[in-house]
């Protein structure tokens, strides 16, 4: 469950976003995630630890919105995109070219927080 | 009434991680070494390769090991019988080693020795194929290590640890006579998301391949220049906007 891992380096991330740049106590309603399909976390997971996670905190009651973003690659031979899949390896389907320009996928990132002033 | 308000962030969701490893790094290239990640599952022959390589290099670099598993002592030990400073780094129950645990471990390193005299600091991370591979704790290079017992498949069901490694070692290669596995097949399914790593057959109990890889370890240490860092593409290493 190393989902437990992920929510405390989200909060940790939050927290510095809070002491250097939202204007004085933030009161957040949700929290933009983009989780890529190429990394190790299990969005729903992220959202049953970010619950247990927030509360007593000041993020208490704010929702976790989870956008996934699939996993594109490019063939670096023939420059289309596709959609590598594990079951073939990650390869191109065009060339059978293996997996080496990852064009998304990869992305944790907090897009966008939304709140108002306590 | 309150406007509500969003602001776009853009930030990694491992920003506060990767801002630490990032400050790791600054002082590991002020001291003038170079900082390996060993990553695997548990039991993939982490300690066994130290073990080795640390007896076997002593002589050409000076050494010491951020000891990140969770049965610490008895990793310790056996790495501190080669002559080799270890700091074990408490992870608790953690599943990997973070930015902020190895500082701690950076800090103990710092107490006992000067860091500024060392070649090459070895981090071994918990074993674990999943976490590590998230969490940079401010090495220069990642290496993975996959034992020839663990099957052909594992670079395909944990892709992102063999697409992170800059080294993956195949390991416990005195094995293969005992087992049907095939290491063409295993090493193609690696290149697969993974095509410009370097990938090197080893055996701790033989020594087999531990030129090639002690030779690796040279490369990337006279490699070494402002900036290096772990080649590959990484989400993490986008621009953090704020």
């Amino acid at each position: 469950m190393h989902e437990i891992d992920m929510t405390r380096a989200l909060l940790a991330s939050l927290q510095e976003w809070k002491l250097s740049h939202a204007p004085r106590d933030p009161q957040v309603n949700t929290v933009h995630l983009e989780v890529g399909a190429f990394t190790c976390v299990e969005p729903d997971q992220l959202v049953f630890t970010w619950d247990a996670a927030i509360s007593n905190s000041w993020l208490q009651g704010a929702r976790l919105a989870i956008d996934p973003v699939p996993l594109m690659g490019r063939c670096v031979r023939c420059q289309n995109p596709y959609e590598p899949k594990p079951n073939q390896g990650y390869r191109s389907p065009c060339c059978s070219h293996p997996m080496e320009e990852i064009i998304s996928g990869r992305e944790l990132r907090i897009r966008s927080v939304d709140y108002t002033f306590a | 009434m309150h406007m509500p308000l969003e602001d776009t962030i853009g930030l990694n969701l491992l920003a506060a991680n990767q801002h630490q490893a990032e400050h790791n790094r600054e002082q590991f290239d002020a001291w003038h070494l170079l900082c390996l990640n060993l990553m695997s599952s548990p039991g993939a022959g982490k300690t066994s390769l130290l073990e080795r390589s640390l007896a076997q290099l002593a002589n050409e670099f000076s050494m010491a090991v951020l000891e990140g598993d969770m049965t610490t002592q008895l990793d310790a030990e056996r790495l501190e019988a080669v002559g080799i400073p270890v700091i074990p780094i408490t992870t608790g129950r953690a599943c990997h080693l973070d930015a902020s645990m190895v500082r701690g471990g950076m800090k103990l390193l710092a107490a006992r020795l000067d860091p500024a005299e060392l070649d090459l600091l070895w981090v071994e991370n918990v074993g674990n194929l999943v976490c590590p591979a998230e969490f940079e704790v401010g090495e220069h290079r990642k290496v993975a290590l996959l034992s020839v017992t663990e099957g052909e498949d594992k670079p395909l069901k944990y892709p992102v640890m063999f697409r992170e490694a800059d080294c993956v070692l195949i390991t416990k290669i005195d094995l293969l006579p005992y087992l049907s596995i095939d290491l063409d097949r295993l090493e193609n399914h690696i290149r697969q998301v993974n095509p410009i790593c370097t990938i090197l057959r080893v055996s701790a109990n033989t020594g087999a391949g531990f030129d090639a890889w002690h030779g690796w370890l040279h490369q990337q240490r006279n490699a070494q220049a402002p900036g290096f860092a772990p080649r590959a593409p990484h989400s993490l290493r986008e621009p953090a906007v704020l």
